[in-house]
């Protein structure tokens, strides 16, 4: 059914994505899929890390362990950008290209009044993506 | 090199660097939580303290409008008379310092690792530079500055050199000559090298430190060599609180006065009714007229909120989906004015100007930047000196702003291209505006519109509008010259909010989008306020006044952020 997995992370805010990080898992368990990470940072230091190449680095740790403790094929995909706060959509639909993914597990929040005026970054790649995304609230 | 955000992943390592070892952690300082519906990461205490002393200070001048004005203008007034010697000495040192990266063996260091890559291409690098640092100026002065040097009858003339004009009748032509090469030295002298290399050396001390060493891009961290882990605390605070504080009250305020350009630059094109009899409007807003009382406080306040409506647009869509796209079109709209006044003026004479210029600048450098024994206190104290404070003022914007779209060049390559190149530019610029107007007030005298709107009335917001209205086709570019005036603000205002949003965010710069809005929107807010408030322009007189004095402490943090770029390089040659 689905061969690759894209799971786009928060490396600040990993505490928030266990629900996601279990269903894509899960997912890929059953299909016998492999799993992507995409974490998105800023070329300036940040709370994660110091440098883009510090932050690839982290970002792999974070796959492999991943991997070890959910028994599954898991690989890292860092993205840089000029500007996060602004870039992070059309940063995660290049992804999807990039990593060659037919699915996206992505982790997002119960949706408020704000998100008439902002949509969610789930709820656009959702609207966007070419391929099926899965959003875990 | 690519415009576009990689998004390959991260292609090699960023090579060797010397990384600051430290124990903190960007962003353990700051307030991370939901407050409703908004989702805020703000630093404790830099945010709350800047937005409650900017609240302060402006209620201050609404309250007191009079008061607060003489108060700080007599504090701006102490600062630059008491201080021209340590505002002109240091920006020599500044000049003198850069100059010595491009050719010494540290300029080959590479901000970002050796292997680091740009992140911009060239023109889009230096468009944004441009637009942040200086273009609003250009607009403003372009045509005011050379032409005051050449006639001033208030006796501000650089160096008490010879005049060109005078009660009215044009001197003999050795004189004008004379006068009107001073007059481009003593411009150029304004914004040449000096106010380059005072960016210059801000945004290279934050980008070293940022980029090669790891630490979070805010003022503080330049100061990491001298306080080490204290830099964290208390003076690190009080290091980026005045820094967001300047930054914020220097937009809010060249905001407000961009506003009065904007609005005569309407009128003369839009406008109807009679200046004389005070009915001259535009849309029913009275403005530009004789008496000017009744002008309309409400007409720039709208002014203010369409600029700052725009500018909001550019933060949330960000750097590149905004920022550099504003600034490009900003880049190309201004070349074709340039292209045009250069054209439709004096060509010969503008080239003149602009060889000329440089000649008689570099002639004339060392005594207009020698602060000793000086006679003409008209000029030093009110244009060299504030320009330094101001620029220096500035310069904590800027600077951070250059840093953010400056990783990947090689130091030599970054003091190039942000101290040589705009200088140029700008001596260009200078030649082509006020070299056409300086001609107009020779061959046009008492009558030209140029010599009433600068020498026979001082009203610098006209300025421009004159010299363009004796030139062809004016209705055209008089417009045009509007529209690139709105748009420079825009993009000073959007990459303002940028940096102050990440100043006050602890060097975060993917903090949630609701606090850049917060600061755009705050900044236009101040802004107006003290428009509809205060009487006239006194609070937006007072606030600018104090924002200038605030040079003074920035011009120590300079001094400090040049041994800060001495040893971090050196450790970086070593590393």
């Amino acid at each position: 059914m689905f061969k690759r997995i894209m799971v786009p992370v928060d490396l600040a805010h990993v505490e928030t994505l266990d629900k996601a990080m279990t269903c894509a898992s899960d997912l890929a368990r059953q299909y016998g899929a492999s799993v992507v990470y995409v974490g998105v940072t800023a070329s300036t230091p940040g709370s994660v890390a110091h440098n883009p190449g510090e932050f690839a680095d982290k970002l792999a740790d974070f796959a492999r362990a991943q991997g070890a403790a959910h028994g599954i094929a898991a690989e890292a995909h860092a993205v840089t950008s000029h500007d996060p706060t602004s870039d992070l959509d059309p940063s995660l639909l290049k992804a999807v290209e990039a990593t060659g993914a037919d699915l996206v597990v992505m982790a997002s929040h119960v949706p408020g009044l704000t998100d008439y005026i902002w949509p969610s970054n789930g709820g656009t790649i959702a609207g966007h993506a070419r391929v099926s995304v899965l959003v875990v609230r | 090199m690519a415009d576009t955000t990689s998004n390959e992943g991260i292609p090699e390592p960023q090579g060797t660097a010397d990384i600051i070892e430290t124990d903190y952690e960007i962003g353990q300082d700051n307030i991370e939580r939901r407050i409703g519906p908004i989702r805020i990461d703000i630093h404790n205490p830099v945010f709350v303290v800047s937005a409650v002393m900017i609240v302060i200070f402006v209620a201050i001048a609404l309250l007191f409008p009079e008061g607060a004005r003489d108060t700080f203008l007599a504090v701006r007034n102490y600062v630059k008379s008491q201080f021209d010697w340590f505002f002109l000495l240091s920006a020599n040192l500044f000049v003198v310092f850069a100059l010595l990266l491009v050719v010494t063996p540290w300029g080959s260091v590479r901000l970002g690792g050796s292997d680091a890559k740009p992140d911009y291409s060239y023109p889009a690098w230096f468009a944004m530079l441009f637009a942040a640092g200086m273009g609003i100026g250009l607009m403003f002065f372009g045509v005011l500055e050379p032409v005051y040097y050449f006639g001033t009858p208030w006796g501000d003339n650089p160096l008490n050199g010879p005049l060109g004009i005078v009660d009215g009748q044009v001197m003999d032509a050795a004189q004008v000559e004379a006068a009107r090469s001073m007059a481009m030295a003593a411009t150029i002298f304004h914004w040449g090298l000096h106010p380059w290399a005072i960016y210059a050396i801000v945004a290279l001390a934050l980008a070293l430190f940022s980029y090669n060493k790891g630490l979070p891009l805010t003022l503080r961290s330049a100061f990491y060599p001298i306080l080490g882990e204290r830099v964290w605390g208390f003076w690190g605070n009080a290091i980026d609180t005045i820094a967001a504080f300047a930054t914020l009250f220097g937009l809010a305020t060249s905001l407000g006065f961009g506003a009065t350009q904007v609005a005569s630059g309407l009128t003369e094109v839009f406008g109807s009714g009679v200046a004389e009899e005070g009915t001259r409007n535009f849309l029913g807003f009275l403005w530009g007229n004789a008496d000017t009382s009744n002008d309309s406080s409400l007409l720039l306040v709208l002014i203010i909120a369409f600029i700052t409506a725009i500018a909001l647009i550019s933060v949330v869509r960000g750097l590149d989906g905004g920022v550099k796209l504003l600034s490009e079109i900003n880049m190309g709209l201004a070349a074709l004015l340039l292209a045009f006044v250069f054209l439709a003026g004096p060509t010969i004479a503008i080239l003149g100007d602009f060889f000329g210029g440089l000649g008689a600048y570099a002639q004339q450098i060392v005594p207009l930047s020698n602060p000793f024994g000086r006679e003409d206190t008209g000029f030093l104290h009110g244009w060299t000196t504030f320009y330094w404070a101001w620029w220096i003022s500035w310069s904590p914007f800027v600077g951070m702003f250059i840093a953010r779209v400056s990783r990947g060049r090689t130091v030599r390559e970054f003091v190039i291209c942000v101290l040589l190149i705009p200088s140029l530019v700008c001596v260009f610029w200078m030649a082509t505006f006020g070299g056409t107007a300086i001609s107009q007030v020779v061959d046009g005298a008492s009558e030209s519109g140029v010599f009433q709107n600068v020498i026979a009335a001082y009203k610098p917001e006209i300025s421009l509008f004159a010299m363009l209205g004796e030139l062809p086709l004016a209705s055209i570019t008089s417009m045009l010259a509007v529209v690139l005036v709105i748009v420079f603000f825009v993009t000073s205002s959007d990459s303002g909010s940028l940096v102050i949003d990440t100043i006050t965010a602890g060097g975060k710069v993917d903090a949630p989008v609701s606090q850049r809005i917060f600061w755009c929107i705050f900044e236009g807010a101040v802004a107006g306020v003290l428009l509809l408030g205060a009487a006239g322009t006194a609070g937006l007189d007072s606030l600018q006044a104090m924002v200038i004095s605030t040079g003074l402490f920035f011009t120590a943090v300079l001094l400090v952020m040049c041994w800060a770029i001495f040893k971090g390089l050196q450790a970086e040659r070593n590393a």
